[in-house]
């Protein structure tokens, strides 16, 4: 595999962990979230001081790193306590803005200049690049998706689809929407966190660009292509937005542009998502996968 | 006394839905409130309930003043609700829909044993189990509503409109329903109607609700016998 395959490949890995974050809780938990990029950079500041100023190796740093995504998460995840759809969205955006002008305006956080010099990862006394670090981020990846189906099964995920569907009747039968919501936002945080971490560790360089809103918005794009709610969709929307912006390289200033119409084509005529519960491909699937388990 | 209601007042905003009421549930018994639209009946359910908490006045559940408790805390001591138009979670199969019904619960519950008494009163559900819950039809969703509701084996059951859009053979099963599980099996329910000629017949008391207050009260016949009554709701 060239160096490129192997780049590309390595930040959609990194990219499907944190829209796997943002499928807790937009999908299972069904809180829109326009500023998931924040937790991502949050992650990724955590990591670089950590690393760079604390001097912790990566490993030492990684549960530190996943407490606070979670911990900062569960703070910013209150506001969904008491706002909801489009307010909640507006809120979520302004976090977005709010983390990243922190970042980029306190000096502690190294200001316009980003962080710098971040050590590569060192596993055995091999430090990690190019295909063995695409193996450990698959390996992440592998973890997470693990977490996700495990969600899905128990009883956590019941009582999140439930508050998700129908907030009030929910608490009736004895469901604490606050506590769901929490829940979800502070597992969804804490993937994104992870991702961060590893960006971090993979580019050396971090500045707060790199967390805008834009990146929050192609989170959300992603999952949306993918199918919100499912396991395998924020893997595979990732996949294809992540591939196409390859392909079409002399089309780059039409990008934005592009996903809009995409986002705008999923909800008119897949709403579910490419692999959501009624969408063409899995109802081209479904026989396959049928015939598989029989 | 199950359940004690004191001079609750209910308000959206300066509109005052329900304006001191009182009343009393004791155990076993099968209450009616009747009334009109915009009467304050939903309200008052909802209150108890804790979906929307009153501005003043006090509930009392078996002795204990639950008026500042979350909704979710009182569906674990044993309040359920059949909420107007059923509010079943759509995108779950009628199986897991029952299922949502024993979260949380603190008192170990024999799910399956429940499940198949339920099964046996509502036979579709069973044909059904599989089946995503918004396609079912709006009598079945009551059905499955109902059932939610009585899995967790309640001490007080409020019922809200259930006969609202179902045809009138549904609504006499329905209320069938309700009565043998007040009479066979003890539950206490309060039933929240419009239909006051099928809910006072199969109610031990009820009360009547205009405009924010309590007109009347008393048993159900003296209500079905009371002139007003009968010329407001029973239509002689």
């Amino acid at each position: 595999m060239s160096s490129y395959t192997i780049t590309i490949g390595t930040i959609i890995v990194i990219q499907a962990i944190a829209v796997c974050g943002l499928n807790v809780i937009v999908g299972y938990a069904g809180q829109i979230s326009l500023g998931h990029a924040a937790f991502f950079g949050i992650g990724a500041y955590t990591a670089a001081m950590l690393s760079t100023k604390a001097g912790l190796s990566f490993w030492t740093a990684l549960p530190l790193v996943i407490a606070i995504g979670g911990f900062i998460g569960f703070l910013l995840g209150l506001p969904s306590i008491r706002v909801r759809e489009d307010f909640l969205a507006i809120t979520t955006i302004g976090i977005n803005f709010i983390v990243e002008a922190v970042f980029r305006y306190v000096p502690f956080f190294g200001g316009a200049l980003g962080i710098g010099g971040i050590p590569r990862i060192v596993f055995f006394g091999e430090r990690l690049k190019g295909m063995t670090f695409l193996l450990l981020c698959l390996v992440f990846l592998f973890l997470v998706l693990l977490v996700c189906w495990w969600l899905t099964r128990c009883w956590a995920s019941l009582a999140c689809y439930a508050v998700r569907d129908e907030e009030s009747a929910a608490s009736t039968m004895g469901i604490s929407h606050v506590r769901f919501k929490l829940l979800a936002f502070v597992i969804g945080t804490s993937m994104a966190a992870l991702a961060g971490s590893l960006y971090a560790h993979y580019m050396q360089f971090i500045n707060a660009g790199d967390f805008s809103f834009p990146v929050s918005v192609g989170f959300l794009s992603m999952l949306v292509l993918g199918g919100m709610g499912t396991i395998w969709g924020p893997v595979i929307g990732t996949l294809i937005l992540g591939v196409l912006p390859e392909i079409f390289r002399p089309l780059v200033d039409y990008r934005i542009l592009f996903y809009t119409l995409l986002l705008l084509l999923m909800i008119r005529f897949q709403p579910g998502g490419l692999l959501g519960e009624e969408s063409a491909m899995r109802r081209v699937l479904a026989p396959i996968l049928r015939r598989g388990k029989a | 006394m199950l359940l004690e209601v004191k001079d609750i007042h209910v308000a959206y905003g300066d509109i005052e839905a329900v304006c001191g009421v009182s009343f009393s549930l004791e155990k076993d018994e099968l209450v009616s409130i009747i009334g009109a639209n915009g009467a304050g009946k939903t309200s008052i359910l909802n209150s108890i309930m804790g979906i929307f908490p009153p501005r003043k006045g006090s509930i009392i559940f078996k002795g204990r003043d639950i008026t500042a408790m979350p909704a979710h805390q009182r569906a674990r001591i044993g309040i359920r609700i059949v909420p107007e138009r059923s509010r079943l979670f759509p995108r779950l199969t009628v199986y897991e829909n029952l299922l949502t019904g024993v979260y949380g619960l603190r008192k170990k519950i024999p799910v399956d044993k429940r499940i198949s008494w339920l099964y046996g009163m509502f036979p579709i559900l069973k044909e059904r189990r599989g089946q995503l819950a918004n396609t079912l039809s709006g009598g079945e969703q009551q059905q499955l509503s109902i059932a939610r509701a009585l899995i967790s084996d309640p001490e007080l059951l409020l019922v809200d409109e259930v006969s609202m859009g179902l045809m009138p053979k549904l609504v006499e099963q329905v209320f069938g329903i309700l009565k043998q599980l007040n009479e066979e099996h003890g539950l206490t329910i309060l039933l929240v109607e419009q239909n006051a000629f099928a809910s006072l017949n199969i109610s031990t008391r009820g009360y009547v609700l205009e405009t924010g207050t309590c007109a009347l009260s008393g048993s159900a016949a003296e209500l079905m016998d009371n002139p007003r009554v009968q010329e407001v709701y029973l239509g002689h």
